[in-house]
């Protein structure tokens, strides 16, 4: 198997389990997140890599350019980082108001002072 | 001439009310504005539906641009009917809204959730019409942040947490799919999902592909609330507003099971998911595990709605049951009660929130002799239970009894055997129910009728009378599950 040759594939692959670990692991609800995002940003490259061809240009028609870069992954993408930051003010203007609520932005000790509240309305 | 653009308006006319509520910033005006895009969402839809019946699948080219290169809107049977399911569901609470939103959130939000509603319905309603996979993703986080602000925006303290939850667990499904649906890119060079479908075909690598099932199976898995993906269910259809709380349980896990569907059948075919993996053996573990596990979840709740969520849980079991038989009336029967759970909760969520509204909580406790103080509700409650459960002469009987052919069929009558058996546990959960508002008295100084007001209750006994009439009916309800098990199983010949 060619290692070095799939490293951007490397890259993507750790960047996915790093984020994809923070959620899991941290309390912290900002710092999970910041893995969120780094797990989103996996997928970017897992996208705009692959589109890349070295030496490639813009798909310009005209005869001096032979080899082009495909532009469709980096329009994906460009979508896919505007749900990105949506996702991401959304998730922090969350964390804003749970603070407010519970003064607290830690999962354990959020939990903790809903004990016992079983009363949903 | 209008009629050639109505796949584009069933997404448009939704997406564009969203922004002039804001504008205008009324919330009576919002209002009105959301029940009349659901209305013409239901029209668009029921009239797509026929002319798909009548003509076949309808091929829209968006901005004329023709497909591969352009983003193609097509329908056919199966997601015609799930269009249909929407806008009813939609319909019906709508209207019911205005007196529900109006207890239950601040004044100044009011437009803000009906522009959140408006978003949320073209979100859905997108992603069941799209035949483009990265399309089908933007929709699918339209639909996924509108639900998220939407169950943020319930009373309790605790409604943020669970929209904080489902944040980050919608989110990397969301991510899972995109992932699968880039691998799938990279292997075939499409994103057209009738496109890729020819293409797919013709790939000799076949591990990409596998990958790429892999990441949509656990992305959709996690959005349609897949046993043990479920974790953010409950608390959010319990802490959500009980308007909202009744469109989520009826569309949102729907669609996704609908795009799980369009994956499974259509793109990969079934030659590869059931063949080569053994998708169906884990589809009907998982299946069993939710029916049964979250069913017994289910019975010791102590609050109504976080009750009938995990019974959401146990009943999304049964549709992907239907779909893990892979035989044509199993997979009716999934396609079936994806529509027949949806009026079944939906009407369930909307009487609960006449019960939130008049005693304030829906905890078992406060529902002590609620037959007596709210009749009509609690009757419908009994109904709604009575389609839940499977009782022949409702909605869910239709479902389950194709489900039960299915299993037959497939050979496997221990699996025939325990969709009836688990339609005792929620006799269970239904009964506790029963015992607490007809059998007990009401609290001592609590004996007034306080029914929920009409503009409740109509729209909420309408989808009770709609679990009866298509238990009775079924030539909309199982006839069309039929057409679309039929489409799903014609992609692999």
């Amino acid at each position: 198997m060619n290692v070095a040759g799939h490293y951007s594939y490397w890259v993507t692959i750790f960047l996915m389990v790093a984020g994809l670990y923070i959620v899991i692991a941290r309390g912290n609800l900002v710092k999970k997140l910041i893995g969120l995002g780094i797990f989103q940003t996996s997928v970017y490259l897992l996208y705009i890599a692959p589109g890349k061809l070295i030496g490639g240009t813009a798909p310009v028609l005209a005869d001096s350019f032979k080899i082009y870069s495909n532009p469709l992954p980096h329009v994906l993408i460009l979508t896919a980082i505007v749900v990105g930051v949506a996702t991401l003010a959304l998730g922090l203007a969350l964390v804003v108001r749970i603070r407010e609520a519970y003064d607290s932005i830690e999962e354990d000790e959020i939990l903790e002072k809903d004990r016992g509240e079983e009363d949903p309305r | 001439m209008i009629g050639a653009h109505l796949p584009a308006l069933q997404v448009v006319v939704p997406l564009l009310a969203a922004p002039l509520m804001v504008l205008v910033r009324r919330g009576g005006f919002a209002w009105l504005l959301a029940t009349a895009v659901s209305w013409v969402s239901l029209a668009i839809a029921i009239t797509l539906a026929l002319r798909v019946y009548e003509s076949g699948t309808i091929s829209y080219p968006i901005g004329n641009w023709p497909p591969p290169w352009g983003i193609e809107y097509r329908v056919d049977a199966v997601n015609a009917y799930v269009l249909v399911l929407i806008g009813l569901v939609a319909s019906i609470v709508a209207p019911y809204a205005r007196l529900s939103v109006a207890a239950e959130v601040p004044r100044d939000q009011h437009y803000l959730l009906y522009t959140m509603y408006s978003l949320c319905l073209a979100g859905l309603l997108g992603m069941a019409i799209t035949g483009d996979a990265f399309n089908l993703f933007v929709f699918l986080e339209i639909a996924s942040l509108s639900t998220y602000v939407l169950i943020a925006l319930g009373r309790n303290r605790r409604a943020l947490l669970a929209a904080y939850q489902y944040l980050v667990l919608g989110t990397i499904g969301a991510t899972f799919y995109v992932v699968g649906v880039g691998l799938l890119y990279l292997t075939t060079g499409t994103l057209n999902l009738a496109d890729m479908v020819v293409r797919l075909r013709e790939v000799q690598e076949i591990r990409p592909v596998l990958a790429a099932l892999a990441f949509v199976t656990v992305g959709m898995g996690l959005k349609l609330a897949l046993f043990p993906l479920h974790f953010w269910l409950p608390n959010a259809y319990a802490f959500a507003p009980s308007a909202i709380a009744a469109l989520l349980a009826a569309t949102a896990t729907k669609v996704a099971i609908y795009v799980l569907l369009r994956f499974y059948f259509t793109i990969f075919g079934p030659s590869l998911v059931f063949e080569r993996l053994p998708m169906a053996e884990i589809l009907i573990a998982l299946s069993v595990a939710a029916v049964v596990i979250a069913s017994l979840v289910a019975v010791f709740q102590r609050d109504l709605k976080r009750m009938f969520a995990y019974s959401s849980v146990a009943q999304i079991g049964y549709i992907t049951l239907g779909m893990g038989l892979v035989n044509e009336p199993g997979l009716t029967g999934a396609v079936a009660h994806l529509f027949n759970h949806g009026l079944t909760k939906g009407a369930l969520f909307l009487l609960l929130g006449g019960v939130a509204l008049r005693l304030g909580g829906t905890n078992i406790d406060r529902v002590a002799g609620l037959a007596r103080r709210m009749p009509l509700t609690s009757f419908g409650i009994v109904l709604a239970g009575l389609s839940l459960i499977g009782t022949p002469g409702s909605a869910g009987f239709i479902s389950k009894w194709y489900l039960v052919v299915g299993a037959v069929e497939r050979g496997n009558w221990w699996l025939a055997i325990l969709i009836v058996a688990s339609s005792l546990i929620a006799v269970a959960y239904v009964w506790r129910f029963v015992e607490m508002a007809y059998l007990r008295a009401p609290q001592a100084g609590a004996a007034e009728r306080i029914e929920a007001p009409a503009a409740m209750l109509l729209p909420a006994w309408i989808m009770v009378a709609g679990c009866i009439y298509f238990g009775l009916d079924t030539s909309f309800s199982a006839g069309g599950a039929r057409a679309a098990a039929e489409a799903l199983l014609g992609g692999l010949r």
